[in-house]
């Protein structure tokens, strides 16, 4: 599914490296999370792959489904299937969430070659989805994110996944800022989103996250690139031990 | 030079400018209200770039007699309001067409043409012309206006006795290249009428244009215009309104293209508990340059006033606001609010702004804010991390900038009339001129 090989990144403005040598295999179906220590290169790694400016890559790849994603406008990444639920989402004043996440909807469709969705059509589906997520019309007709709490944004975020249908998801710190309740519901969003054949990256601080969003591979990243990887254990053994040991094991 | 020299140099090129001017024939009221503007103006002198309130507006093209061609452009699609039932008046380079105006009568509405009203030596609209326009020279003078009160050719006077439900619609259609076209309106409501006007179309290739509007107690007005996609069109307008007490006045204008246009709005609060909102969205690309001129006057208690003027320039065009709300000493409880915005595409358009409070009153609430921005790089980014295309994401946030003006329309159907144009306008970005 997803490929990323020898990633090297740096930050366009300043002479700075980020991403040293980042490495991921994601298959089908499959979910995996990331963790380290903050600086460590998760965020970025989000943001490179969905395509926001201001990186430059200046080695490796990240293919999806054989397709080179870091070639591609942000715009044609998403209609390839790629997915970011952003840390922070963004508030766009003035414009509906309902317009928009119908635009975004038919701009994918379209752009695969499929009919777009009538109004009709569009208002049963999202509200139906909204309503599992206990997002409330209010909350639907209200300009993006504007005014919604932590807790709703992060909540939207999984109503556009659940629209838009992608084959690979990444969250990145889906799960900050939010209480136990909020982080239920989301991993519940998520978790009925995997079907077998949609694959996950979860980025995250802490293990707390994958007790409700169970990942098959855990990595642990550190200074640009993936220094461990192994199975949900290797969460637990961060939580408990923090990352002062996998980090000297790996010097 | 002295500033004496100047001032005499300015009024003998009014003097002379004025020569090629010819005082339309009228009826004692008519003479005498244009024989007094006429003595405002030589007293004052046409505009020059070195007035305080033309320094980032250059006058000449609006009065120099060269010869100011306009190319006469087909939209090619439906004039805006076609679908609004309503009283169509229509004027062709400034001459009224009987034959495409329906007939000018209606339930609460007395209409007469300024061209007739002004053969009588009595007439109710006397007690409007020229008044507003003469109050509004202090302490701004507004020589184009009192050039318009002298010399204007005709006009619509509109009598409102009571609710008007089905709008009065001005179409100003645009055929001669080198059209020069001055009209002024007059609207007079009794108390507790109301009216909505509406008005499109370029008008001419240079346009000149007054209304007054008499809005006395309890009385509301409400204006929506659109000023015609001709891109090489001329106009200057002023738009007066005095306001009696739980009074209401509402304005909005779309501007789409034209190579230079001043609008001037003049509003005084002089009755308690009243409102007055004015709004503008203006859509330059490339040769364009928009000017609003905004003066608001409060002169009474608990009066709310709002401006909201944004503007969406690229190409190299430009943009000015120059807006003033004054707070007079006993117009306490005043809610005054101000915003201009320009959503500059490029880097090659500029917009200019001087956003200006005078408040004497101790006890108001008064705002006011202006911006210049490109679009928010962070929720482009988002959306079309959402798969919406770059343009069209653009487009979203360009309306979403917008949205604030348009919400001062009250009219829904109207409102999605406006909207809609604003969608094509978009949408031909890319594809030659808007």
């Amino acid at each position: 599914m997803l490929e990323i090989k020898n990633l090297h990144v740096k930050l366009e403005e300043e002479d700075k490296q980020i991403l040293k040598g980042m490495s991921l295999k994601i298959g089908e179906g499959e979910v995996h999370a990331i963790m380290g220590p903050n600086g460590s290169g998760k965020s970025t790694t989000s943001y490179v792959l969905s395509g926001r400016d201001g990186y430059e890559v200046t080695e490796g790849s990240a293919t999806l489904n054989g397709e080179e994603l870091l070639d591609m406008d942000p715009e044609d990444r998403a209609a390839a299937g790629l997915f970011l639920a952003f840390q922070y989402p963004v508030e766009i004043p003035g414009v509906g969430n309902m317009t928009f996440l119908r635009t975004a909807v038919n701009a994918q469709r379209k752009a695969r070659g499929e009919d777009e969705l009538s109004a009709a059509e569009f208002l049963k589906e999202v509200r139906a989805k909204a309503k599992t997520l206990k997002i409330d019309a209010d909350m639907l007709k209200r300009p993006v994110n504007v005014g919604f709490s932590g807790g709703e944004k992060k909540r939207n975020e999984i109503l556009q996944m659940a629209m838009l249908e992608p084959k690979m998801c990444i969250l990145d710190e889906t799960d900050s800022g939010l209480d136990v309740d909020a982080m239920r519901l989301v991993s519940d969003g998520v978790n009925a989103l995997r079907d077998g054949k949609r694959s996950f990256l979860v980025i995250t601080h802490y293990q707390r996250l994958l007790d409700y969003i169970k990942p098959d591979v855990v990595h642990i990243m550190s200074d640009g690139k993936i220094i461990k990887s192994g199975g949900p254990e290797l969460a637990l053994e961060v939580e408990h031990n923090g990352y002062a040991d996998l980090l000297a094991e790996a010097e | 030079m002295a500033r004496a020299d100047l001032k005499q140099r300015k009024l003998d090129a009014t003097t002379e400018r004025l020569r090629d001017f010819a005082m339309p024939a009228g009826g004692k009221w008519a003479r005498e209200a244009r024989e007094a503007a006429l003595l405002r103006l030589t007293g004052m002198g046409l505009p020059t770039k070195r007035d305080e309130y033309w320094r980032w507006t250059d006058p000449s093209s609006l009065i120099s007699p060269d010869d100011r061609r306009a190319a006469v452009f087909d939209a090619g699609e439906p004039r805006p309001f076609t679908d609004i039932d309503a009283l169509k008046i229509v004027f062709v380079d400034g001459v009224f067409d009987a034959e495409a105006s329906d007939e000018l009568a209606g339930e609460n509405l007395e209409i007469t043409r300024l061209a007739e009203a002004t053969q009588a030596d009595i007439h109710w609209a006397s007690s409007v012309y020229g008044v507003l326009e003469e109050r509004g020279q202090t302490p701004v003078e507004r020589p184009l206006g009192a050039l318009n009160t002298a010399f204007a050719s005709d006009g619509i006077c509109i009598r409102v006795s009571g609710v008007v439900t089905r709008p009065v619609n001005i179409t100003y259609l645009h055929a001669s290249e080198t059209s020069d076209a001055v009209l002024h309106h007059v609207v007079k409501l009794e108390e507790g009428a109301a009216l909505t006007l509406l008005e499109n179309g370029p008008a001419a290739a240079r346009f000149n244009k007054c209304i007054e509007v008499e809005i006395p107690d309890g009385a509301k007005f409400n204006h929506v215009r659109t000023q015609g996609r001709d891109h090489e069109r001329r106009a200057v307008t002023h738009l007066y309104a005095r306001l009696g007490s739980n009074a209401a006045f509402k304005s909005f204008t779309l501007t789409a293209n034209g190579v230079l246009t001043r609008n001037e709005v003049v509003l005084e609060l002089v009755g308690n508990d009243s409102m007055a909102h004015v709004a503008g969205a203006a859509l330059g690309d490339g040769d364009f340059h928009h000017d609003d001129t905004v003066f608001i006057t409060h002169d009474a208690e608990r009066c709310e006033s709002r401006q909201v003027f944004k503007k969406v320039l690229r190409n190299g065009a430009t943009g000015v606001f120059q807006g003033k709300i004054l707070v007079k000493k006993d117009a306490q409880k005043t809610d005054g609010y101000q915003i201009s915005q320009s959503l500059l595409l490029d880097d090659d358009s500029q917009f200019l702004a001087k956003p200006e409070l005078e408040i004497y009153a101790d006890d108001v609430v008064c705002s006011h804010g202006s911006t210049t921005g490109a679009i928010d790089e962070q929720a482009l980014y988002y959306m079309r991390s959402r798969g919406v295309p770059k343009t069209e994401a653009e487009n979203l946030l360009t309306l979403s900038f917008l949205a604030e003006a348009i919400a001062e329309i009250e009219d829904e159907a109207i409102a999605a009339d406006i909207n809609d144009r604003l969608v094509a306008w978009l949408a031909r970005r890319g594809h030659g001129k808007g």
